[in-house]
């Protein structure tokens, strides 16, 4: 059984309450920072901790706060990122969900590290009722005095809001966040100026996931060294993991970084297997930007060594034969799954939450669509495959926002690992339509 | 595939603005009050959710007039942000609102299956509304309940583990929640 | 001052200037195309992608070079910085793919454009397009629109590069048209039926670097290169009154701001020289302008074929000033 530092008390009873949280260990790290801490002693703890972003780029999270411009005169701004909506992913929406009052905490020491007085939690609008759950826990730190001016006879002052998106992907880039939290169009902005120096209303702003800002409490709590002693090399601490597709026990894990795929897959501490005893045929491990692994490369790398829920292990192989950690979103497929029509499904959620502002996402993404579904419902070409092989490479790299790079390397990798199976959708149309779970009237004809 | 879009033109202008209730405008206020002074642009989108929950499930234009009105915006601004998410209902919709999530995870373990069920239950396609006015089947992009599904929003609730029968049955349910209405 | 080489060839500029400010100080063929930049439109620029060029050398301090093509209207120069553009086969293939991207969904109506001849996605097709097409999809369509009555959109040729959106942000005082929608779906629109009224609104037409928005009293009359375009001045209240008229003749077929080589509006003065909707549509009459002489057009533009046919009468007039 792995340590549990954020999910620990996920499950008593209540704990979504102030009375309780609190009961049960919570906010020590607010009084520990703001009575015995500077500031800077809480990004340093951080730095320690080896954390990284929990949002998918995996980038260290000390080393980001270390980057914040400190302007005199000008305020600063913490922006929670809970737009989740990478497809897979689901573990923010738990921990809001179950343990709001973590991600508050977590709020108010990392906006005291960072100078903020005044931070906002930027939710997915789809999460109306998580955003409600989380109001009133702000509610509730407020009247307890953790929120508000001169927490805690500290003298630090800080209000904390959280604010809903409309149903847009592409708010979870950090950039087009904050276009949407002025009230615009989620259109990511042109970098350089980059946040840390330009952000929200101009200002100096650090953009952080939800489970990132959760772990500053145990990390400041404990302490970065004991944090950093979970896990391997540069994944340090636990992971929150959300597991779904074919598995038997699909859902929310807090695993410690290191434990293998294999265990997490098929031990019944974790998934347990897959579901109705079917074989498992490929696997993405990170939410669906990622390169979907064939069943070959999951437990094991190319070299033969164990697969590590690490975000290294993962990525061992580069791009030929790994994958990458990303946001957890951990998506199993049993081997009646058809990977045409999964690498087409990932490509329509592309095309459907590009911002349309860049042209070779706008337009790239729109292409590869038509092009897999032509494919899917068995009006493709051999051509097809080079085609869009060809599209994703153009659009990889040239785009303003990561979400090019994101459409083309599912369709690049699913290309690599499974040719065959969209060749045979070339050779055999009439069985292609057929296999699509005998419902080839779907929804989605071909216009 | 997406909608076709056409160019969504209008023409209802001189319909009557709406307006939010004494008690929605502390809401209103208290939304404002979370931003700066001069940033109040910054509420749109939490505003939007509400005038389109309270103004009859959709945002025509005379209500999006009346919350540009609100925050001291153009109306243009309000437009483009309201076309560009998802969630905003540009068109009116029958009394309940189904949307079914479509994207990968869900359609591992069955969301294809569950739209179809809608559809021929209800006689419709996607994007269509029931003859009697009551339902609105629409299919959405991921909504964060990968590991739950297939599954359903219906307004603020999320329907998750859903099989043909549990859809009879929320159908059913909702049903007799809104013919009175 | 920094220093900056751009496909070998050394330059010097200012601190925060862009690669591509930079390579437009050198000229020529150096300097990479743009769709959506616009100097003179604050905010603009980044989205096309046409301008991606290659960074061998990030500065004297980090000579590593950059790993992803940069766009090169947005990035600034930093001193030491090793900038290739035609230099690059990178650039030039990346170049080919974001033009083809351009394309897919553009309706190649350039026979029944008013564009044609002066359109920058044409000259970018010609330069950097390829034979033929590998799309084989249905192509994206919207009915065209009026906006007002002297403005056409046809949102089919719209390659979204926002300049019409900067404009009537930062020209006029109400933008009433904006981007609607998302992805490759969004579309120019005014949503609700409206007129974009404001005295400089057309010089959206002047901005759109495609035939999306076009100059109604100018549509079908004739095609660009028949015309000669003439420098002419008025007196007018609400702008500098210096502009193009292109001439068939003795009659004035339209009349637009002074582009230079980029298709930008040139500064006059040290102003921009946006002229407005009175200028722009409705002095159609010769008396009403100063003929100043013929307009210089690049040489290799279509519309310049007339160009050298000088009518000696006006340049008597110029020399005269009579």
């Amino acid at each position: 059984m792995g340590r549990k530092l954020l999910l620990e008390h996920a499950n008593v009873p209540g704990i979504e309450s102030f009375e309780v949280y609190r009961k049960n260990g919570g906010y020590r790290s607010v009084e520990k920072a703001l009575k015995t801490m500077s500031p800077q002693n809480v990004v340093e703890e951080v730095q320690a901790s080896g954390l990284r972003g929990r949002g998918g780029a995996g980038f260290p999270t000390g080393m980001k706060w270390s980057f914040l411009a400190k302007p005199e005169g000008v305020p600063r701004y913490l922006l929670c990122n809970a737009d989740e909506s990478e497809p897979g992913t689901f573990k923010d929406r738990y921990l809001m969900e179950k343990i709001p009052h973590l991600l508050i905490e977590g709020m108010i020491v990392s906006s005291y590290a960072l100078g903020c007085n005044q931070s906002y939690i930027y939710i997915r609008g789809e999460y109306m009722w998580v955003l409600e759950i989380v109001e009133k826990a702000i509610a509730e730190a407020y009247a307890n005095g953790f929120l508000g001016k001169n927490i805690l006879g500290s003298g630090y002052d800080l209000d904390l809001a959280i604010c809903p998106g409309g149903g847009a992907y592409i708010c979870g880039e950090e950039t087009a966040l904050i276009e949407s939290l002025e009230g615009k169009r989620g259109n990511p902005r042109i970098k350089p100026p980059f946040p840390a120096v330009k952000g929200l209303w101009g200002c100096p702003t650090v953009v952080n996931n939800v489970e990132s800002i959760a772990a500053v409490v145990p990390i400041v709590n404990d302490g970065g060294a004991e944090y950093a002693k979970i896990g391997i090399g540069k994944s340090t601490g636990t992971k929150l993991i959300s597991a779904c597709g074919n598995l038997v026990k699909p859902g929310v894990y807090e695993i410690e970084l290191g434990l293998s795929v294999e265990e997490f897959i098929y031990s019944d501490e974790w998934c347990g297997g897959i579901a109705n005893g079917k074989k498992i045929k490929a696997c993405v491990p990170g939410g669906s930007s990622v390169p979907i692994l064939p069943a070959n490369l999951i437990t094991k790398t190319a070299e033969g060594t164990d697969r590590l829920m690490t975000y290294e292990s993962l990525a061992e192989g580069g791009f030929a034969t790994g994958s990458m950690l990303g946001s957890g979103g951990f998506i199993v497929f049993d081997e009646d799954q058809c990977i045409v029509r999964n690498t087409w499904n990932f490509a329509r959620f592309y095309a459907h939450e590009s911002c349309g502002q860049c042209s070779p996402c706008r337009e790239g993404t729109g292409w590869m669509e038509k092009v897999l579904r032509r494919l899917e419902y068995g009006q493709g070409h051999m051509h097809d495959i080079d085609l869009l092989a060809e599209i994703n490479k153009k659009i990889e790299g040239n785009t303003i926002c990561p979400l090019g790079d994101a459409a083309a390397w599912p369709v690049a990798a699913a290309i690599r690992h499974f040719r065959e199976e969209f060749e045979w959708h070339v050779t055999h149309p009439d069985e292609a339509v057929k296999r699509n779970f005998g419902i080839a009237s779907n929804h989605m004809p071909l216009v | 595939m997406h909608k076709m879009s056409i160019s969504v033109t209008h023409n209802s202008t001189d319909q009557a603005e709406p307006q939010f209730s004494a008690e929605r405008m502390v809401e209103v206020q208290r939304i404002i009050n979370m931003f700066p002074e001069g940033k109040q642009k910054s509420a749109l989108m939490r505003i939007l959710h509400m005038a389109e929950e309270d103004f009859g499930g959709w945002l025509s234009v005379p209500t999006m007039n009346y919350v540009a009105r609100l925050l001291d915006i153009q109306p243009i601004e309000v437009y483009e942000v309201a076309t560009f998410y998802t969630m905003f209902n540009i068109e009116k919709p029958g009394k309940v609102v189904l949307e079914v999530c479509r994207t990968g995870p869900c359609m591992l373990v069955g969301s294809d299956q569950i739209i179809e069920h809608i559809e021929q239950k209800l006689d419709i396609k996607v994007g269509q509304t029931s003859a009697d006015g009551m339902f609105t089947l629409k299919t959405a992009e991921c909504l964060g309940a990968c590991g739950y599904g297939p599954m359903l929003q219906c307004g603020k609730h999320y329907h998750e583990h859903l099989t043909p029968a549990k859809v009879d049955e929320l159908l059913d349910t909702l049903r007799k929640e809104h013919s009175d209405k | 001052m920094v220093k900056v080489i751009i496909d070998d060839i050394e330059v010097e500029v200012e601190p925060g200037t862009t690669i591509l400010n930079a390579a437009r100080q050198i000229g020529g063929d150096v300097v990479p195309p743009a769709m959506c930049y616009y100097s003179k439109l604050q905010g603009s620029g980044g989205k096309c992608r046409t301008c991606l060029v290659e960074v061998a050398a990030g500065s004297a301090a980090d000579p590593r070079p950059m790993p992803k093509l940069v766009a090169s209207c947005s990035t600034p120069v930093m001193d030491g910085m090793v900038v290739k553009n035609k230099t690059s086969e990178r650039v030039y293939d990346n170049r080919a793919a974001v033009t083809e991207f351009l394309l897919i969904n553009h309706p190649l109506d350039c026979p029944i454009c008013d564009q044609a001849g002066e359109c920058h996605l044409q000259d970018l097709g010609f330069e950097h397009g390829k034979e033929g097409t590998r799309y084989e999809e249905k192509r994206r369509t919207f009915d065209p629109i009026d906006i007002g009555d002297k403005i056409k959109l046809h949102m089919n040729r719209c390659i979204l590069c926002y300049r019409c959106v900067y404009t009537a942000n930062q020209l006029t005082d109400q933008r009433v048209h904006g981007v609607m929608h998302r992805g490759d779906h969004a579309e120019i629109s005014t949503y609700i039926e409206k007129a974009i009224d404001n005295d400089f609104s057309g010089n959206v037409i002047d901005v759109c670097p495609v035939g999306a928005l076009t100059d109604k009293t100018f549509r079908f009359k004739s095609r660009v290169w028949f015309l000669k375009p003439m420098e002419a001045s008025c007196e007018c209240t609400k702008c500098a009154g210096k502009a193009v008229v292109w001439m068939f003749g003795d009659e004035i077929y339209r009349v637009t701001g002074r582009k230079d080589k980029y298709g930008e509006i040139e500064d006059i003065d040290g102003k921009t020289a946006w002229i407005c909707n009175e200028c722009r549509f409705d002095k159609k009459d010769k008396t009403k302008w100063t003929i100043e002489g013929p307009r210089v057009i690049n040489r290799h533009s279509v519309i310049s074929q007339n160009q050298y046919l000088v009518d000696e009468r006006l340049e008597t007039k110029k020399l005269t000033g009579k």
